[in-house]
C-alpha cells in the first residue's frame, strides 16, 4: 500500500505538487493520470525518497522509502528518466543492484530471461534500443520481487508487441495481490489496463476513483438513435428540453445492416426516456444505445483548466503530448477506449 | 526481439535469503566496487595510466642518463645527484594526479550525466551509506593503484639512473616519499571526488580540479614574499599535500611530510562532509 499525504513539492517557486494525498491499494492495477506538468513523475520521486517533499510525507506499508531494509524487494521502480549508466552492460547494471539487495547472481540472469535480454546481456546498454531499455528498467523493478511496483510511463516509446506486455506484466502482478501504481498521459491504454484512477492536474488531485466510476461520472453522456422518422423525434425531443444533434448515417455503419435511416445524437436526456417519447408516438426506432463516453472524454472533462500549456492550438508545433482536441471527437464512437 | 511469456516473477525458486536481514555495508561496498569496475571507459583508462606514467618515469630518467654531463655541469645533474626522487616522481604526481583527480570526478558525475543515480539510491536510499561505501572503495582501489604507480616508478626510474646516482628505499626519507607519493595521489584522487560531489557536472569538477592541482601553484608563485603570503602559500591544498613526497623541500617549509599530507585529508573531510551533507539534502 502506497500513502501519499499532504504531499506538496516546488521547484524554485513554482508548485509541482499541492496537498496531494491519496492511498493505492494492492491487488489492482492503479491508473496514475495527468496532463504533462501536473506533477506524476515528481509525485512518484516523492514517494520514492529520490525528491524531498517541502511538506507532507509518502509511506510505502506505512514506511519512510529511505526507511525501508533491501528497499528493492519491498518496492520496484521504473522511472521515466533513465537511470542506467551507458557504458555498462545490462548484466552489470542489474549485478550492482542486486548486490546491494544481496540477492544472487543467479537472480539477475532469471531477470534477463525474463524480459527476453539473456542475449545482449553483456552488451552496452548506452546501444539499447528505447523498448530494449524499457525491458532493462522493468527486469530491475522486478528484481527483488517486489510487492510494490510503481511505473512512470512504461509504455512510452514501446511497439505494440511491447505495449500488451506491459499491460498483461501489471495486471498479472495486480492479480497476484501485489499494488501496482502506473503513471500515464495516455487515456486509452489507461482505460483498458486499471481498475482505480487517480487523476491529477496542476499537482492537485481532480479524482480519485474506480476506473469505471470515472468514465460514467462525466456529464457528456449522450444516446445514440437511429430511425427513419428523424424530423419528428426531433421534435418530439426538443419539446421536452433535449438536444439532437443529427449525425452522419454511417450508410450500413460498417456492420452490414445496410440501413440507411438518419442517426441522432440525443443529450440532456436518458436512453429511456428517448424510448418512452418515440413509443407515444408510435415511431420506429432502429437503434437506441446509451453512449458511454470514452476515459479520455472524462479525462479532458476533469483537466480542463489544469492544463499545464494551457490547451493547444492548431499553430502551435505538435512537440507538446498534451492531449489536445484532435483526440477529442471520439466520443459518439464506442472506441477501444470506453470500459463498459 | 520476441515477446517473452509472461510466467513467473516470483523470486521463489532462485533462492533468495528471506527479507529482514539489515542490508549490509559490506554488500554497498560489493555494489560500488561492481560499478567501478564494470565501466571499462573509467577503470581501464587509470590502469592504462599506471603503465603510462612508469614508462614515461624511466623514459626521463634515461633521457638524464644519456645526456649526463657530471656534477659541475647541468643544473637537472645537480638536481639529480643532490635529490634523484625529484626526478623519479615528478612524472608520477603530475600526470598520476591529473589521472586519479579525473577518475574520483567522473565516479560521482557519471552518476548524475546518465541517470544511474536514480537507480543507486533506489537501491540504496541511505544516501550517507551509499557515499561512505563509494568512498571507501575508490580509496582502496586508489590506493593499490598509486601505490603501484608511486614504487614501480621509483624502482624503474631508480634502476636507470643507477649507473650514476644510487638511491635505495633504505636511504634517508625516501621509503615515506614513495610511499607518500601513492598517499598523495589519494588523498588528491578523493579531493577531486569530493569536489565531483558538490558540483555533480564532469565538466565543472574535472576543471575546478585540475585547476587546484595546475593553476593555483602558479599563480601562489606570484604572491609577494611576506609571511602572511608564504603561509597561505604553505597551506593550499596542493602545496601542503607535496611536503610529504618530497626528500629534500625547498628552503625551510612551513610544514613538516606529514603535517603537510595532514593539511591536504583536512581539506579532503572537509570538502566531504559539505558534499555529504549536500547529497542528502539535495533531489537526485
Amino acid at each position: 500500500m502506497i500513502e501519499a499525504r499532504d504531499l506538496t513539492k516546488s521547484f524554485g517557486g513554482k508548485v509541482a505538487v499541492d496537498h496531494l494525498s491519496f492511498v493505492v491499494q494492492p491487488g489492482r492495477v492503479t491508473g496514475f493520470l495527468g496532463p504533462n506538468g501536473a506533477g506524476k513523475s515528481t509525485t512518484m520521486r516523492l514517494i520514492l525518497g529520490l525528491d524531498h517533499p517541502d511538506s507532507g510525507n509518502a509511506t510505502i506499508d506505512g514506511q519512510r522509502y529511505a526507511d525501508l531494509v533491501n528497499p528493492l524487494r519491498t518496492v520496484g521502480a521504473l522511472l521515466e528518466a533513465k537511470s542506467v549508466h551507458t557504458g555498462r552492460s545490462a548484466r552489470n547494471h542489474l549485478l550492482f543492484l542486486a548486490q546491494t539487495q544481496g540477492l544472487p547472481a543467479s537472480r539477475v540472469d532469471a531477470m534477463l530471461d525474463l524480459v527476453g535480454l539473456r542475449d545482449v546481456a553483456n552488451r552496452r546498454a548506452g546501444s539499447f534500443s528505447l523498448g530494449m531499455s524499457q525491458r532493462l528498467g522493468v527486469a530491475a523493478a522486478l528484481l527483488g520481487d517486489p510487492r510494490i511496483l510503481l511505473l512512470d510511463e512504461p509504455v512510452n516509446g514501446l511497439d505494440p508487441e511491447g505495449v500488451l506486455w506491459i499491460r498483461n506484466l501489471m495486471k498479472h502482478l495486480a492479480s497476484q495481490g501485489k499494488t501496482v501504481m502506473v503513471s500515464s498521459h495516455l487515456m486509452n491504454e489507461m482505460a483498458v489496463t486499471a481498475d482505480h484512477l487517480i487523476v491529477i492536474g496542476r499537482g492537485r488531485l481532480l479524482a480519485n476513483a474506480s476506473t469505471e466510476e470515472v468514465i460514467a461520472r462525466q456529464s457528456s453522456q449522450t444516446v445514440r438513435v437511429r430511425t427513419p422518422d428523424a424530423d419528428r423525434l426531433t421534435a418530439l425531443i426538443a419539446a421536452e428540453g433535449g438536444r439532437v444533434v443529427p449525425t452522419a448515417n454511417g450508410n450500413g455503419d460498417g456492420n452490414g445492416s445496410g440501413d440507411h435511416a438518419p442517426v441522432l445524437t440525443v443529450s440532456g436526456m436518458r436512453a429511456a426516456r428517448v424510448g418512452e417519447i418515440a413509443a407515444s408516438a408510435q415511431i420506429v426506432l432502429h437503434e437506441l444505445t446509451p453512449q458511454l463516453g470514452t476515459l479520455e472524454d472524462a479525462f479532458l472533462e476533469l483537466t480542463a483548466g489544469s492544463l499545464e500549456f494551457g490547451h493547444l492550438g492548431t499553430e502551435l508545433p505538435g512537440e507538446s503530448a498534451s492531449p489536445g482536441p484532435a483526440t477529442a471527437g471520439s466520443a459518439t464512437q464506442p472506441t477501444t477506449g470506453s470500459a463498459r | 526481439m520476441s515477446a517473452t511469456p509472461v510466467t513467473s516473477y516470483s523470486a521463489a525458486d532462485t533462492g533468495q535469503p528471506a527479507q529482514g536481514r539489515r542490508a549490509g555495508f559490506g554488500r554497498d561496498m560489493l555494489a560500488e566496487w561492481t560499478k567501478i569496475r564494470s565501466v571499462r571507459s573509467t577503470l581501464w583508462t587509470l590502469i592504462i595510466a599506471v603503465v603510462v606514467i612508469i614508462g614515461f618515469t624511466a623514459l626521463i630518467s634515461w633521457v638524464v642518463v644519456a645526456n649526463w654531463n657530471g656534477p659541475h655541469a647541468a643544473a637537472r645533474d645537480a638536481r639529480a645527484i643532490s635529490d634523484p626522487t625529484s626526478i623519479i616522481y615528478g612524472v608520477a604526481i603530475y600526470l598520476g594526479q591529473l589521472a586519479i583527480a579525473v577518475l574520483g570526478v567522473l565516479v560521482v558525475t557519471t552518476e548524475y550525466s546518465t541517470g544511474v543515480i536514480r537507480a543507486s539510491l533506489l537501491a540504496v536510499p541511505r544516501r550517507y551509506t551509499m557515499l561512505a561505501a563509494k568512498v571507501l572503495v575508490f580509496t582502496l582501489l586508489m590506493l593499490v593503484l598509486a601505490e603501484i604507480m608511486a614504487f614501480g616508478s621509483f624502482f624503474v626510474g631508480g634502476a636507470i639512473l643507477h649507473s650514476h646516482v644510487s638511491v635505495s628505499l633504505s636511504d634517508h626519507d625516501v621509503l615515506r616519499a614513495t610511499f607518500g607519493a601513492g598517499l598523495y595521489l589519494v588523498a588528491f584522487g578523493l579531493f577531486a571526488l569530493a569536489i565531483g560531489v558538490l558540483i555533480r557536472h564532469t565538466a565543472g569538477a574535472i576543471s575546478i580540479a585540475v585547476g587546484v592541482a595546475f593553476v593555483l601553484p602558479i599563480l601562489a608563485g606570484l604572491l609577494p614574499d611576506t609571511s602572511f603570503f608564504n603561509h597561505l602559500n604553505a597551506y593550499l591544498p596542493v602545496q601542503a599535500g607535496s611536503q610529504v613526497y618530497l626528500v629534500r623541500p625547498e628552503g625551510a617549509p612551513l610544514l613538516s611530510s606529514w603535517q603537510g599530507l595532514g593539511v591536504l585529508c583536512i581539506y579532503v573531510v572537509v570538502l566531504l562532509g559539505i558534499g555529504a551533507y549536500l547529497f542528502d539534502r539535495r533531489d537526485a
